[in-house]
Formats: C-alpha cells, structure tokens, sequence
C-alpha cells in the first residue's frame, strides 16, 4: 500500500463518503488510489466550488465535508472557501497535493507555499512529510475541524509522501496536549445565568451559528422560561422563524422587533454568536441598556472580544441550553412582551408591491409553496437578505449563506453539497445574477449528478446591494454596478448544460411557475427578472446602531 | 501597559511563523519576541512583551491559545525574573575617552568580549530598560551596532509553565 491508499483508508476509517475535488499533477496519486475506493468523488469544475460544496455538506448534515485540491493553483483556489469556513465556524477538511520534498523550496512547477498561505484562512493546517504519520494527521485533522468550534483544517501531501510505501499503522491515537476545548459549561456560571435572567424585566435570548446543533435544547428554554428569541442571520433555524417567541433576525438588515428589542433589553443571553459588526452596528451603541450580557460561546476568545460580557459561559451550546433549561423558570415580562408584540405587528417584513415582478414575493411564493421545509442556499447581496427575510426558517441545518465573509457566488455549490447530504429534500438556492455568474460552471457538476436543486435567479441587472449602497450614501452614483446589458439568457444558459431553464417577467404567472419549478424532478434553473432598483429595508447604515434604522426605503416614501 | 508574556508551543516547523502571523494580523503590538528550546524534548517556549491595556491582554492570551501547537500561555503579572541580552559594538577610534567608558560599562556590569583597533564590543545582560540606559549612555561615544535578543522570563518560586500531566484513561 502506498501512501496515497492511505490517505484513502484512513479517510474510509472517519467515515468520508464523499469527497469534492479536482485532480492535477501532484494529487494525481491519490487520485488514483480513488478508483480503486469506495468513497464517492464528485468532480467539481473548478476548486473554489469543491471547498464550498464541502462546506455545504458539512453545514447540512452536521458532518465534516472534504475537498481535495492539487498543488499551487489548485490549492490556491481553495483559500476564498477556506476562510469563509473558517469565518462561519465550518468543520471542512481540505486536502491537497503538493511537489515532492525534494522540490519544495525550488519555485518547481505549480508550487506554491500553501500551508504558509493557508494558516490565517485555516484552524490548523500541516504538511505531511513522512508517510507513516499520515493515519495520525488525518484523525487529528477530523477531530480538531470537528470539536471545539469547527472550522477547516488543511493537509498537504508532498507528491513523495503519496507514492512511497506505507508501512504504519492506522491504530492511531489523538493526543493534542495544546487543544482541549472545554465542552461542558461552569455550573456556577449557568446558576449565575439564570438568577440574571429570573430578574431581569426585559430579556432577550440571541442564538446564533452555534446554536445549529442546539435547535431543541434552545427551543424547549424558550418555551420553558418564555423568553423572546432572536436568532442571527447564521442562526435562522435554530429556533423556528415562525415560533410566537421569535422576533426575527437582528442588525443591518433586521428586524424592527429584533433590532429594538436588542436596544431596549436589560439582560442579554447570547448563545454561540460572536457580535458580528453586521449585528451589532456601532459596537460601543449597541444594547446600551443591557446591564447585563450572558455570552455562551464553545470559544473563549470570542468572549469579550467586540462586547463587555458579565456572566461568561464556556461550553458547547446544546449542553449548556440543555442545562439551563433544567434550572429555567417562566420569567414574568408580561409588559416586555406587549411591547415587543407591538413592535412586531406593526413592521414585520414587508414589501411595497409594484407592477414588477419583485423579488420579496418570489422568495414568499417558494415559501407557501414548499411549506417552509426546503434547504436554502444563496448568493450575497440584497437577494441573501430577501431570503433571511421572507423565507421562514422552521428547521436547523436548513438556512446555508455566507454569513461572516460574504463571499460572492457561494449559492451554487453549496446547493450542491446541500443536496448530496440531503438527496431526498429539495434544495434552493436563491442567487443574485451577479453572485451566480461567479461560480456558474459547477452547473456542469450539477447536471452530471441530476441532483434536486432549484437555482432562482432573481435578476435585477444590478450588482444590487452595492447600487443601494450608492443609491443611499453616494448619491446615485451608480459606479460599476449596470448587469444588465451583458447578463446572457440564463434560461438558455441552463439549457446549454441540459438543464431545465424557465424565465418568469409576469407577476401573474408567479404561483405557477413555482408549481413548474418544484415539480420538475431534477436540476432547474429560474431566471425571474425582478424590479431593478429595489431596495433592503430595514436598514441600519454601516456604523450605526438601532436608533438609526431606516424602517422604509426613503426613495419610495419620496415618490409616494 | 507592558506584558510580559510566556508561551510554551510544540516545536514543529512553521509554529513561529503561526505566532507572529497571529499577532501581526490581529494587530498586536509586541515590542520583542524570544524563542528557544526548553529541557523536555519537543517544547520550544517563546517570551513576547506586548504592549496594550488588559483587554487588550486578555486576547492576546486567548488567541495564542486557540492554536492548536500552542500548549500554555502565562502572563507574568507575579514577581518574575526578566532578562535580555545585548551585544554593543562601540567605536574606539581616535577616543581619548576609554577609561570614561570603561567605567559607564562597570557600573552596567557590562563585559568586554573584543577588543579590536577601532572598536569594542560589550556584553551586557538585565532587564530591557537596563539595557535601553546603557546603549543611550554608550551613544555620545559612537555605537557602530546594537543586537538585542529580546527579553526572557520565568516566574519566581515554585509557578511553572509545563504541560499538563496526561491523565490516565
């Protein structure tokens, strides 16, 4: 057995089914080690759409997602992924070919310094230099991107490392003297939680990411102790969005409810968030009347990093939700809650309707139409907020975005990996004709293996969050953001991959085209061309806090 | 404020280039970083001062800790022992002045480790504000060149920085 089998057998021994890759010069042993393996390979057309779809079946399923990348180009495409994993606290393995030792450090052929390039973007990344450590590195690399608070970790195999002969063994213990997370939160913390929470008037629970894997430890709390809840962007799901207790998500392009309730609160227990700037606004504005802040979080750095925290909990969300629910009682914020009532009723999301087809309506239609039960992905940019806002996330795992990088073009293989961890749901991925054009040959991957995705395209000509932007702050500079009169038919694009494409202009035809949509088995792609200068809202501009917020687009207020 | 803080890491290649890219990209000031091997055979120990208030600090120390080959971060806030090394290459060229500067260096107990015709070197050791006095007091007479190795520090008494003991399973 070579090294290369190895690599195979002991990815086969953490239980890898699937792998996202795309072979090239130094991998190309492993590569052949893989047609002799059970361990499925889905052949992705370009990296950077295997480290996200990776992500995306680890995000899904709850299990670690791998991708496997050749040296320097290959590898290099990987990084955008990899640090949107790691910002978005994903458990990703990624593996990669490199040149053999004796090359490394020669500026050989497709050589690139990727364990220096890749530390900032991983958790940990390593470089296998002796054949037989390859069982140990790969059970450390799962145990160390799947504990703790997730994230990738990187390995690299020297070409050499692949082909020589294996004479190790795949009995390998994990012993990591400097990574022990702490999984069980402080009693005396949790008892000091709840006495804060029992006497506060205005409490409110946030549940973000990390909440993902706590959804009914966080639900039976809530019901319990009868606490608002808001979840983040990264948290819908975690606590259902249709849930009388929900107010919906927080920050820029939150909730009336949320945000206000944030500003208003006395007491804040945060589980597994990390304050984001795109939640909090201005740091030093956000919850000024929050005397206290109970931070639950598996990462000691992310307490009191952004926000003064009083009552610090490390530990793993589902167990400290689970233990506080045995101590929770039902707190009497009657008042608090007519409040937040009042708040809610009077500005949920909403849209003002047009002639046009809009996007809002779109996502509200998929919606009603899937029952709320679908795995959604999407791009970044104002069709991701419309998403968060409009489609009600009732289950965890369910909601897949770019949450902390942002990252451009993700929607596409992340549906891809969403629907190979989940092959008997149906997966949608609302993109933006801007994100979607970034990643768009992986509709080649997903044609090859027909998998239930629904691409809507909801094309407003515009790269659209940016023309709000100049819209709002650069007045109406529309710098660099015109689609329009370059985009293709993106139904004939579709179709140009054997693809089901379908275009919807009409609004009267909206309810059944989604019919359309949804029954066609298989892959299709949907292209709804939407009003053009639709805006976000609400919205707290950049640096501001909750007493900022635009409610309504002040455009539109204007023009009656 | 200044810190002065002790790391115990796994020696493994590129484990100093995963702590200075951590402070350079999060943005902390370190006035100076030391490294060498301890006497247990896979741990190197790196002595960092930083500069920053106790927030600051407390990330700096959190963050050290989420890297997986760093094993113990202390920061030395109890009494400690605190040194560095300096090496100052003076220039005796046409000086009339060598017993005044012989005499500056006594009193920094300062060795001298050569001798040449145009220059002298001295070796000097103490805490770095020791160190910062000597090399200003030796400026006037001309310093060709100054190494400093950055300070080291151990606690007093009996506080060690190791590993912990593996638990039986």
């Amino acid at each position: 057995m070579n090294g290369a089998a190895a690599i195979l057998k002991a990815l086969e021994k953490q239980g890898v089914d699937i792998i996202f890759g795309h072979p090239g010069g130094t991998i190309m042993p492993t590569y052949d080690a893989l047609y002799d393996s059970p361990i499925r390979h889905v052949l992705v057309r370009h990296e950077q759409g295997g480290v996200h779809a990776a992500t995306a079946y680890a995000r899904t399923s709850g299990r670690v997602g791998v991708c496997m990348a050749t040296s320097g180009p290959g590898a290099l495409n990987l990084v955008t992924g990899l640090q949107d994993a790691l910002m978005d606290s994903t458990p990703v393995v990624a593996l990669t070919g490199n040149v053999p030792q004796a090359l490394i450090g020669t500026d050989a052929f497709q050589e690139a310094d990727v364990v220096g390039i890749t530390q900032p973007v991983t958790k940990h990344n390593i470089q296998v230099r002796n054949v037989n450590d390859i069982p140990r590195v790969i059970a450390e690399a799962f145990y160390i991107a799947s504990t703790g608070r997730p994230g990738p970790v990187l390995i690299d195999f020297p070409k050499d490392v692949q082909q020589a002969e294996f004479g190790g063994t795949f009995d390998v213990e994990v012993d990591l003297p400097g990574y022990k997370p702490t999984f069980k939160g402080h009693p005396r913390q949790i008892e000091r939680a709840l006495e804060a929470l029992q006497k506060a008037e205005k409490p409110i629970l946030m549940v973000g990411g990390g909440a993902q894997n706590a959804a009914s430890e966080i639900i039976a709390f809530a019901e319990k102790s009868g606490i608002p809840v808001i979840p983040t962007l990264m948290g819908l799901g975690a606590f259902p969005g249709t849930h009388p207790q929900c107010l919906g998500m927080p920050g820029m392009h939150g909730s009336v409810a949320a945000n206000r309730g944030i500003h208003h609160a006395d007491t804040i227990l945060a589980i597994g968030l990390r304050f984001d700037d795109r939640v909090t606004g201005k740091v030093s504005r956000f919850a000024p009347n929050a005397h206290t802040i109970i931070h639950v979080d598996i990462d000691p750095a992310e307490i009191g990093k952004l926000v003064k925290t009083a009552i610090p909990v490390v530990g793993d969300a589902k167990w400290v939700a689970a233990e506080m629910t045995k101590g929770a009682q039902k707190l009497s914020i009657a008042k608090w809650w007519g409040q937040l009532e009042e708040w809610k009723s009077k500005h949920p999301f909403a849209w003002k309707p047009k002639p046009h087809l809009q996007s809002q309506e779109v996502i509200q239609a998929f919606w009603e139409a899937t029952q709320g039960k679908a795995v959604v992905t999407s791009g970044v940019g104002q069709h991701q907020m419309f998403a968060a806002q409009f489609y009600k996330f009732d289950a965890p795992r369910s909601w897949i975005n770019s949450g902390g990088l942002g990252t451009m073009g993700v929607g596409l293989p992340f549906a891809i990996g969403a629907a190979l961890a989940r092959p008997n749901e149906t997966v949608i991925d609302f993109d933006g004709d801007g994100s979607f054009q970034m990643t768009l040959q992986e509709l080649a991957t997903l044609k090859k293996h027909n998998l239930n995705v629904k691409i809507v395209i909801l094309n407003n000509g515009f790269l659209g969050m940016v023309r709000q932007w100049q819209d709002l702050f650069h007045a109406k500079r529309y710098s660099e953001v015109y689609l329009a009169d370059s985009n293709p038919d993106f139904a004939k694009l579709a179709e140009a991959y054997g693809i089901k494409g379908i275009t919807l202009t009409d609004k009267t035809k909206l309810h059944e085209t989604v019919k359309e949509v949804l029954s066609h088995p298989g892959p299709v792609l949907l292209e709804a061309r939407v009003y053009h200068e639709e805006g976000v809202f609400p919205m707290i501009p950049s640096g501001g806090a909750a007493e900022d917020m635009i409610i309504e687009n002040p455009r539109e207020t204007v023009a009656g | 404020m200044r810190h002065l803080v002790s790391v115990l890491v796994q020696d493994n290649p590129g484990v100093l280039q995963r702590i200075s890219g951590l402070i350079a990209r999060r943005g902390f000031n370190i006035e100076s970083l030391a490294v060498g091997r301890t006497h247990q055979e896979g741990l190197s120990r790196i002595s960092l001062v930083v500069s920053g208030d106790d927030a600051v600090l407390e990330q700096v120390e959190k963050q050290l800790n989420r890297l997986i080959e760093v094993i113990k971060v202390t920061d030395h806030s109890e009494p400690h022992v605190e040194r560095e090394l300096a090496l100052v290459k003076v220039s005796i060229a046409g000086m009339e002045e060598r017993l005044e500067i012989k005499d500056i260096a006594e009193a920094f107990r300062a060795r001298i480790v050569d001798v040449a015709k145009k220059s002298i070197i001295f070796e000097l050791t103490g805490d770095s504000h020791k160190i910062t006095t000597f090399v200003e007091a030796m400026r006037p007479y001309g310093l060709l060149e100054v190494m400093r190795s950055g300070a080291v520090g151990m606690s007093r008494g009996e506080q060690v920085l190791k590993v912990r003991e593996k638990k039986a399973v």
